[in-house]
C-alpha cells in the first residue's frame, strides 16, 4: 500500500486535476484534427518565432493544445514526483513523448503514421491517469473489463486511422461491433454479479452507457462528415460531432480502466488499495 | 529504474527530432533546376514558326451553387470584402458559359528535350484571405513569388506527391517568398492551415506548354514544335479530359472541351 495516495485527499484530487487535464487535452487535441489546424503553427517548440503567437483563426486551436500540454506535463511531472510510482513515471515519460510526437509531425509536416501515434498515445496517457485515480495495483481478476479496455482503445487507434485517411471507415464499424459485444459482456456480467457493490457498478454502469452513446455518435459523425464532404472548409457541425465522438470514446476507455482496475480488488473489499 | 531512463531518453530523443520547425532547405529545392534561363542546351518556344493551339473549356448542365466562406475566424478576413459574400471558388462558370480556373496542357508528345526556365517569377498572392490567382501554373525549376497583401498572418502549405513538401508561416510587411518545385507535378494543391477556407492550385510542368482558362474561358498555347500530342484540362472538381491533336509549323489549330456539371 503507497500510504501517500490513501492518506491524503488532496493529492487524491491532484490525481483527479490531471485527470481532468489529460482529458481537456484530447479534447483540445479533437478540435485541432476536425479544423485541420495541425499545422497552423509551423514551428516547434516555438510559435511562429516566439512563445506566443499571433491568436488568430486557427492558431488558437494549436496554441491552446500545446499550452494545455505543458500544463499536463507538468502536473503529470508534479504527481509522478509524488507518488514515485511505476505507473506514475510511465505517465510522465507517455506525456513527454507526446510532446515529442508533436514537435516530430510539425517538423515532418503531419507524416499520417505519426498522428495516428500520436492519438493513439493520447489515449493510452488518459487510461494511465485514470489508473492512477483508480489506484490500478494488479492484473485484473475478471478479464472481461480488461479485454473490453483493449478494444476500446484498439477502437481509438481504427478511429485516428481513419480520421487521417490511412484506413477506411469498414475496420473501425467492425471495430465498434466487436467492442460494443464486449463492453456488454463486461459491463452486464459485472451487474450481475457485484450489482451491490457501488465501486463496480458505478464504472459499468458509466462504460455501458457511454459505450452506447458512442454507437450513435459514431453514426452522427459520419452522417455530418458525408453531409459536409463538399464544404470548402471544416464545419462547425461535424466538427463539434466529431470532438464529442472522440471525447466520448476516451470517457469509455477511462470507465473500462476503472472498470478493470476495480475488479483486481477483492470482492470483499470495496475500498480501493494502494497502487504498487 | 533502467525503463525509466530508457523512457526519458527516448522521450527526449524525439523533442530534439522535433525541434527546428518544418522548413526544408529552399536552395535544395533551386538546386535542381539549375537550366539558366534560355541557356545553352535547353529549348525554347519557337513562336514564330511554331504551332498554335487555342481553345475554350465549356460547362454544360446546371450551374453549381457555391457555398458561402465562413471568414468569421478572422475579423480582418471579412473586413477586407468589405461586407460582400465570398463564395468558394472550386468552381467558376464564366458569363460566356466557360469554365474560369481550368489548367490546360501538353501532356505529351512532345520532343524530348530541356526545356528552358522562364527567369520570371510567377505571383502567387494571398489577399482578402484568398489565393491570387486561384490556380496557377509555372515551369518546373521556375520560381514562384509567395506574396502576403493581407494585414493578417498566413501559411502556405504546398501538398505535393512528387516534390517535397514544405510548410512555412509569412506575416504581414514579410518580404515575398521565392520558392519552386523541381519536378513536373499536375496538380498541387496549397492550402493555409490558419485559415482553412484557402484553396490554390499549382501545375508545374516540365515544358513551357500550359495555360489558365481566365474570364473568358479560352486558352492559348504558341510555339509548339510540329507534332502529335495529348492536350489535357484539368479541373478541380470535374477531373481531367484528353485529347489528341496534330499541329504543324505555323498552323493554328482549335481544341475545345466541354466539361458537365
Amino acid at each position: 500500500m503507497h500510504p501517500t495516495f490513501v492518506d491524503s485527499v488532496w493529492l487524491r484530487r491532484y490525481a483527479a486535476l490531471v485527470v481532468c487535464s489529460a482529458f481537456a487535452l484530447v479534447v483540445a487535441g479533437g478540435l485541432v484534427t476536425s479544423n485541420d489546424a495541425a499545422l497552423a503553427i509551423p514551428d516547434w517548440p516555438l510559435n511562429w518565432g516566439r512563445l506566443i503567437p499571433p491568436l488568430e483563426a486557427n492558431i488558437r486551436y494549436e496554441f491552446a493544445h500545446r499550452v494545455l500540454a505543458l500544463i499536463t506535463a507538468l502536473l503529470t511531472a508534479g504527481l509522478a514526483v509524488k507518488l514515485r510510482t511505476r505507473l506514475a513515471w510511465t505517465a510522465l515519460a507517455a506525456v513527454l513523448v507526446q510532446a515529442g510526437l508533436g514537435g516530430v509531425l510539425v517538423k515532418y509536416i503531419d507524416p499520417a503514421w505519426a498522428a495516428v501515434v500520436h492519438a493513439a498515445l493520447a489515449q493510452l496517457f488518459f487510461g494511465i491517469t485514470v489508473a492512477l485515480v483508480g489506484q490500478v495495483s494488479d492484473l485484473p481478476r475478471a478479464p472481461a473489463p480488461f479485454i473490453a479496455a483493449v478494444a476500446l482503445f484498439a477502437q481509438t487507434v481504427l478511429g485516428a486511422a481513419v480520421r487521417h485517411h490511412i484506413a477506411s471507415l469498414i475496420p473501425h464499424i467492425f471495430g465498434a461491433v466487436v467492442a460494443t459485444i464486449l463492453v456488454m459482456w463486461a459491463g452486464l456480467s459485472t451487474l450481475m454479479t457485484h450489482m451491490d457493490h457501488p465501486a463496480l457498478r458505478r464504472p459499468a454502469l458509466a462504460l455501458l452507457s457511454l459505450t452506447f452513446s458512442q454507437v450513435f455518435l459514431g453514426i452522427a459523425a459520419y452522417m455530418a462528415r458525408a453531409a459536409t464532404a463538399d464544404a470548402p472548409q471544416p464545419m462547425p457541425l461535424m466538427v463539434w460531432i466529431t470532438v464529442a465522438h472522440v471525447a466520448v470514446g476516451s470517457l469509455a476507455f477511462g470507465a473500462a480502466v476503472v472498470l478493470a482496475g476495480q475488479s483486481a480488488q477483492p470482492a470483499s473489499l470495496p475500498q480501493r488499495t494502494a497502487e504498487a | 529504474m533502467r525503463k525509466i531512463w530508457i523512457g526519458t531518453v527516448l522521450s527526449c530523443s524525439l523533442t530534439f527530432i522535433g525541434c527546428g520547425g518544418g522548413e526544408k532547405p529552399a536552395e535544395t529545392a533551386k538546386s535542381e533546376a539549375t537550366a539558366p534561363a534560355g541557356g545553352g542546351g535547353t529549348a525554347t518556344p519557337d513562336e514564330v514558326n511554331g504551332g498554335t493551339i487555342t481553345g475554350k473549356v465549356a460547362f454544360t448542365g446546371d450551374k453549381p451553387k457555391m457555398a458561402t466562406l465562413d471568414m468569421s475566424a478572422q475579423p480582418k478576413c471579412e473586413a477586407a470584402h468589405k461586407g460582400e459574400v465570398v463564395k468558394s471558388q472550386e468552381v467558376v462558370v464564366n458569363s460566356n458559359g466557360t469554365l474560369k480556373n481550368a489548367f490546360v496542357w501538353i501532356k505529351s508528345g512532345l520532343p524530348d528535350k530541356q526545356w528552358a526556365i522562364p527567369a520570371n517569377a510567377v505571383s502567387l498572392d494571398q489577399h482578402g484571405c484568398m489565393y491570387e490567382p486561384h490556380v496557377i501554373g509555372i515551369v518546373a525549376g521556375q520560381n514562384i513569388e509567395v506574396k502576403n497583401s493581407d494585414p493578417t498572418n498566413h501559411n502556405i502549405h504546398p501538398m505535393p506527391q512528387v516534390n517535397a513538401d514544405w510548410n512555412e508561416s509569412q506575416s504581414p510587411g514579410e518580404p515575398p517568398k521565392m520558392k519552386t518545385f523541381p519536378r513536373q507535378e499536375v496538380m498541387i494543391p496549397v492550402k493555409c492551415n490558419v485559415h482553412p477556407w484557402m484553396r490554390s492550385y499549382i501545375g508545374v510542368v516540365s515544358s513551357p506548354f500550359f495555360a489558365v482558362t481566365g474570364d473568358d474561358g479560352t486558352f492559348t498555347i504558341k510555339g509548339l514544335p510540329p507534332g502529335t500530342y495529348t492536350i489535357e484540362v484539368w479541373h478541380e472538381k470535374y477531373g481531367t479530359q484528353d485529347q489528341q491533336v496534330t499541329v504543324g509549323a505555323k498552323e493554328s489549330k482549335t481544341v475545345d472541351f466541354s466539361i458537365k456539371g
